[in-house]
């Protein structure tokens, strides 16, 4: 027995797969309280009391919405095609979770540190558009099929300017590789990429950096249909868009891989632009600590920038207006396209001829 | 390990690309298309291109193959006018497909017995220590930058003629500008007029 745990092999499938149970446990967790939070915040803004009764402070609400779901029938439309209709949500709950593979949580505490991981997030980002797509021509119902249609053009062009923005980033870091990007944003705040990254000497660059993650975070909340952007599942013109068919658990997985894409989005934005699991001061007085503790600090404040950054985007849902669509094709186009080009040539400008090091 | 991921993956690619063919609706196929794609960047992992694997899955999986599927759902298909011509077309279909496994063959041995980059240059081999997104980028930013230039400007090329064949303006058509949406004040936007009683408004 104890020859058969020594087995490197063995070892490492043990340990990836206690990871992935751990980081798949968290996210549903969080998941469960952002959701309840995102709905309190908008309740907070509309000085209505949001979900209240099931708990204390309606805090088990989540739980008490995930049993009515899962006993609920599941019904399929008659003119469904059968095997990709209960695929789509499938789908997108698997692209939604693969994505925190890369998602470093503290120094060493990730599944898999990919040399290429930012590259790796926009293509399973890039992917989740399938479910999508898939759950809306196989509903076979005009509502459910616009809304796909829709949504499809959204994410593909809101990928393009993410895509330009990420390569701001990866050109100031120098690599594509999620720990490292992270590592060079260690000690005081100014070395957050937000601020330029590289310390004080680079500070000039903050202002392009500020706004490419204005744009980022824009963007974020276009790519995940989140509102002003909910134009996928609009309830004045499509009902529910993709959604409308769904019921039960395969509506369920739909709506815990939406957030999932928001919270991932979430974390994509601390990691690229805020320094990660860093907390803005130099942590060189923790030496003597036990690693465990040290690493669980950093990732609660990890998490908590995380939080901070849902905050924002349940906010955006509370105060703005929904877009139209011409409006929105119009902001990812003719806008946010040229903008992230001119970022990028300024940022790799910088790098060239301005970097201080 | 990697031998069983290589033949699952391999597996899935053959698979998925028999299925492409055979399947009777189109859309299945468009998705079958897609599940290629997906084992192939599989495949790239594996032989340690992992920058080549995700680049497929952005570019084709992630943009490509959605534009394709969204014409294929939009696109009304009679089967039974499609399947028609099948043995019409078998010969000449059978000639392309002939040719192109002889040429696959050819490839493949030539690699086979000469190495990759044929036998004047040495292939690249992938020093340690330095990830082979950089190793791409030393190549074809040094050695190869006039051939990269010339397909960037091929792109160029056929995004303008795109836009070229399907920009029309049509006269006589309300465009929404925004900028003079947001300079509009209330002297610009409205004018007050005194009527009196019995004589109505006129222009």
């Amino acid at each position: 027995m104890s020859a058969f745990f020594s087995n490197p092999a063995v070892t490492w499938t043990l340990l990836t797969t206690g990871g992935i149970l751990l980081v798949v446990v968290w996210v549903l967790l969080s998941l469960a309280f952002l959701l309840l939070a995102d709905r309190k915040i908008w309740a907070g803004v509309q000085m209505r009391k949001g979900p209240n009764v099931v708990g204390p402070f309606g805090l088990l609400q989540s739980f008490a919405d995930f049993g009515k779901f899962v006993l609920k029938e599941i019904i399929i439309p008659a003119g469904a095609d059968k095997v990709i209709f209960l695929l789509a949500p499938l789908l997108s709950l698997v692209l939604a979770f693969v994505g925190w593979a890369v998602i470093p949580f503290a120094p060493g505490w990730v599944v898999s540190n990919l040399n290429v991981g930012i590259l790796y997030l926009l293509a399973m980002s890039s992917l989740g558009v399938y479910g999508i797509i898939m759950g809306g021509w196989a509903s076979n119902s005009k509502y459910p099929f616009l809304g796909a249609l829709r949504s499809a053009a959204q994410m593909v062009s809101y990928e393009v300017s993410i895509g330009l923005i990420i390569i701001t980033v990866i050109l100031l870091a120098g690599t594509m590789n999620l720990s490292s990007i992270v590592d060079q944003q260690a000690g005081w705040i100014w070395n957050w990429n937000v601020f330029g990254g590289h310390g004080l000497k680079n500070i000039i660059l903050a202002p392009v950096m500020i706004i490419a993650m204005g744009m980022f975070f824009i963007s974020a909340l276009a790519e995940t249909n989140r509102p002003p952007f909910d134009l996928p599942e609009a309830e004045s013109e499509l009902v529910a868009g993709y959604q409308v068919e769904y019921s039960s658990t395969p509506y369920l997985l739909f709506m815990v891989a939406e957030y999932s894409n928001i919270v991932l989005m979430c974390a994509m934005i601390s990691v690229l632009f805020f320094g990660g699991w860093n907390p803005g001061f130099p942590i060189g007085f923790t030496a003597g600590w036990p690693p465990f503790l040290v690493n669980f600090l950093l990732a609660l404040v990890f998490y908590f920038k995380i939080v901070v950054a849902f905050f924002f985007i349940a906010m955006a849902k509370a105060i703005v207006p929904r877009y139209r669509y011409d409006q929105l094709m119009r902001l990812g186009w003719k806008v946010f396209l040229p903008m992230s080009l001119v970022l990028v040539m300024l940022v790799s400008a910088w790098r060239v001829f301005g970097l201080q090091t | 390990m990697q031998a069983i991921a290589f033949y699952l993956l391999a597996f899935a690619t053959i698979a998925a690309g028999l299925l492409v063919v055979s399947a009777k609706n189109p859309v299945h196929s468009v998705l079958f298309l897609i599940t290629a794609f997906f084992s192939a960047a599989g495949l790239f992992v594996l032989l340690g291109a992992e920058f080549l694997a995700m680049l497929l899955i952005v570019v084709y999986v992630g943009a490509v193959a959605v534009l394709f599927l969204f014409v294929v759902m939009m696109l009304d298909v009679d089967f039974t006018a499609l399947r028609q011509g099948f043995a019409q077309y078998l010969p000449i279909g059978g000639i392309v497909a002939g040719f192109l496994t002889l040429e696959m063959i050819f490839v493949a041995a030539t690699v086979a017995s000469h190495g990759a980059a044929g036998k004047n240059a040495t292939p690249m081999a992938s020093a340690p220590g330095i990830p082979n997104t950089e190793m791409i980028g030393r190549v074809l930013y040094t050695d190869y930058i006039f051939f990269f230039q010339l397909a960037g400007l091929v792109l160029l090329v056929a995004m303008i003629g795109a836009i070229v064949l399907t920009l029309r303006h049509k006269p006589g058509v309300k465009r929404q500008d925004i900028g003079k949406q947001i300079a509009r004040t209330p002297k610009t936007g409205m004018e007050i007029v005194q009527i009196k009683p019995g004589e109505g408004i006129s222009e």
